[in-house]
């Protein structure tokens, strides 16, 4: 019997026992899709922290001079409070490593805190205020949709002028041009110079929500005493020379410090790779934990598989016999249900998939989370559609090939 | 009697289709040995149309699964067209059940959910036709028995003689050396028998070697030879007046 035979024959007893076959193939549907599901999220927050979280959290080949790391999970409460005992990082700590730093870097100063800025009688509250230096636009990637970011000069001079986030600007002026008028941060008035564009959002937080200011200007009593800096941010050309600067920051740092040879650093310079090492860990559990659901659901899929296939043999004894009295060889009627149990669990790996992906596009369309569909796991999907029916029909299968075709013939 | 001494060691002369030599089958039933069959010499030649009868427990049953290739006979030989098959293998068997051999069952036998056409192309799915090639035999084969307008229907859409025919039809699309009727006739009313019978003798007349179980006297005096089994042993074999 040649294979595109069984496969018609195979398909043709499927369509011919509808209801049968779809609870068969429910087991293989299920694993499928979760598989593909719960794959698609993991491939597609991984592909957000590597391209896009790392970069606009922290910016390419970027580090930052910090009292303690910008990104805390799962930090016991001796350590933070170790941490808020440290000293603060100084205008004078970043001026030290500017001038110290022999790698070819651009830097800016940041200092952040939530505050209310108001239009007329409009407000925005809960904004991101950052009051930082010119170089800050550069090194975070932030494009200016309208309008212009501050320069040195302004910076130095502490200018009350301000760039707004696309939310902020979109809150305080609806489509009005924002450019030239005056918003209130802390009852001061700045004037608006620029829109940035549009950021969007990372799993689920928004990204425009935020205000810019010069470091000097008013605003820098807002958010920090004075001559204090959350962070101090150096962005290097390439990895290699972000690493030297590291280096470099880092003995400038200690010797500032004064801290001997077997101290620890009472400062970080935190880059991209802590986050991406949380979510690498995060990552490893659920790749860990998904092969077991999606292993339990195959299980009992085959298992089920084997149930309706066992079922379909003693129930078609008849007419395998007859089937064997016409000539079928043994590996003809071993192939014919092979064929039938394969084409359960493909239908089922196929409507798995089909339904996977749809999953992936329902989480990116009604929840924050990225998903992105793998093509690995869509393989790994036919492959393990089809293994389940292979493992499932072998045994009904090879009991089918094995019946004497007198007893089976004579079966009622 | 036109039999010749066949002896171990010899082949059968060429116009023999059967020829089974002291044919003996053992069934192993727990504590106690059934012997079925207790050594069956026949010869049946090309074009006979051969009646096989006896009461039940005589063993026809065991010899028409010996003969049909079903089943491996304890003892003796099985000669069928000049090849030695009582003992192959079961895949080897399998190969000369679907050339040799043309089984008509008394329950007919189709595939419920096929219609007839595929169910008369069952045999040559087996010998490895292409699908066009079956379907123009499977079409030939029911135009022979007289349901070239039936071929699209299903089992449970023809009376019980067209279901017997469909089976003729799929025993013939191989063109076997034997057409092994059981009982053909035990499942039609009379009128309908008989015209199933007037199709046997049809074929036997354009050249088809035909044996037949049967325990109905009427029915065996369509054929031109009768063998009587008797607890397992042949005890008469008769040619008679067609």
């Amino acid at each position: 019997m040649q294979f595109f035979d069984a496969v018609r024959l195979a398909l043709q007893t499927l369509r011919a026992q509808k209801l049968k076959s779809g609870f068969s193939l429910l087991g293989v549907f299920i694993g499928v899709a979760s598989l593909i599901g719960a794959w698609s999220i993991v491939n597609g927050v991984n592909r957000y922290m590597t391209e896009k979280f790392a970069q606009t959290i922290f910016g390419v080949n970027t580090f930052q001079l910090r009292r303690q790391p910008v990104f805390t999970p799962n930090v016991p409460d001796s350590v933070w409070r170790a941490w808020r005992r440290r000293p603060r990082i100084r205008f004078s700590d970043a001026d030290a490593i500017s001038e110290g730093l022999t790698v070819p870097a651009i830097t800016a100063w940041q200092s952040s805190d939530q505050v209310t800025v108001a239009f007329g009688n409009k407000e925005a509250r809960d904004i991101e205020l950052t009051a930082a230096s010119e170089r800050y636009f550069d090194i975070k990637n932030l494009k200016i949709a309208v309008g212009r970011p501050f320069t040195g000069e302004e910076n130095r001079s502490g200018a009350p002028i301000a760039v707004l986030g696309d939310a902020v600007a979109k809150r305080l002026f609806v489509d009005r041009s924002p450019i030239g008028r005056n918003v209130r941060i802390g009852g001061v008035p700045y004037r608006v110079i620029g829109v940035v564009e549009k950021q969007g959002s990372v799993l689920g937080f928004p990204l425009d929500r935020f205000v810019v200011v010069p470091a000097l200007s008013p605003a820098q009593n807002l958010v920090n005493p004075p001559g204090i800096l959350d962070a101090f941010l150096v962005k290097a050309r390439s990895d290699a020379e972000m690493r030297e600067a590291i280096s470099q920051a880092e003995g400038i740092m200690r010797s500032r410090r004064h801290l001997r040879p077997k101290q620890d650093n009472n400062f970080v310079l935190d880059t991209s790779e802590g986050v991406q090492q949380f979510w690498a860990g995060i990552s490893r559990i659920l790749v860990v934990l998904l092969p077991g659901v999606v292993l339990v659901s195959l299980v009992i899929g085959g298992i089920v598989i084997m149930n309706i296939m066992l079922m379909a043999v003693a129930e078609r004894t008849r007419e395998i016999g007859l089937r064997k009295s016409l000539g079928a060889r043994r590996r003809d009627v071993l192939s014919q249900f092979l064929a039938e149990s394969t084409a359960i669990a493909s239908v089922g790996a196929a409507f798995g998939i089909v339904a996977g992906i749809l999953l992936t596009l329902a989480i990116n369309a009604f929840t924050p989370l990225p998903a992105n569909v793998s093509p690995a796991s869509v393989v790994l999907g036919v492959v393990m559609g089809a293994g389940v029916g292979v493992a499932a029909g072998v045994y009904p299968a090879s009991r089918a090939a094995r019946l004497d075709p007198i007893t089976a013939l004579r079966q009622e | 009697m036109s039999q010749q001494e066949f002896r171990t060691g010899d082949t059968p002369l060429p116009d023999v289709v059967i020829l089974t030599h002291k044919l003996t089958r053992d069934y192993d039933m727990g504590s106690e040995t059934v012997r079925a069959l207790r050594g069956v010499s026949i010869q049946i030649r090309k074009n006979e149309y051969v009646a096989v009868m006896g009461p039940s427990g005589s063993g026809k049953s065991t010899l028409m699964n010996l003969v049909g290739c079903l089943d491996t006979p304890t003892s003796g030989e099985y000669w069928l067209n000049a090849q030695k098959v009582s003992d192959l293998a079961d895949d080897d068997l399998a190969r000369i059940r679907n050339k040799e051999i043309g089984f008509v069952f008394q329950t007919f036998n189709l595939l419920p959910r096929a219609d007839a056409l595929h169910n008369v192309e069952l045999p040559l799915i087996y010998a490895g036709l292409n699908a066009k090639e079956r379907r123009a035999r499977a079409a030939q084969a029911l135009e022979r028995v007289g349901l070239g307008d039936r071929m699209d229907h299903r089992p449970n859409e023809l009376s019980g003689g067209q279901r017997q025919r469909v089976a003729i039809a799929r025993a013939l699309v191989n063109d076997p050396s034997i057409l092994l009727a059981d009982e053909p006739t035990g499942n039609l009313d009379s009128t309908t028998g008989l015209e199933i019978m007037g199709l046997f003798r049809e074929l036997h007349n354009s050249g088809q070697t035909v044996v037949m179980v049967t325990h109905e006297q009427d029915i065996a005096a369509q054929a031109a030879r009768v063998i009587t089994l008797r607890d397992g042993l042949v005890a008469t074999d008769q040619r008679q007046a067609a």
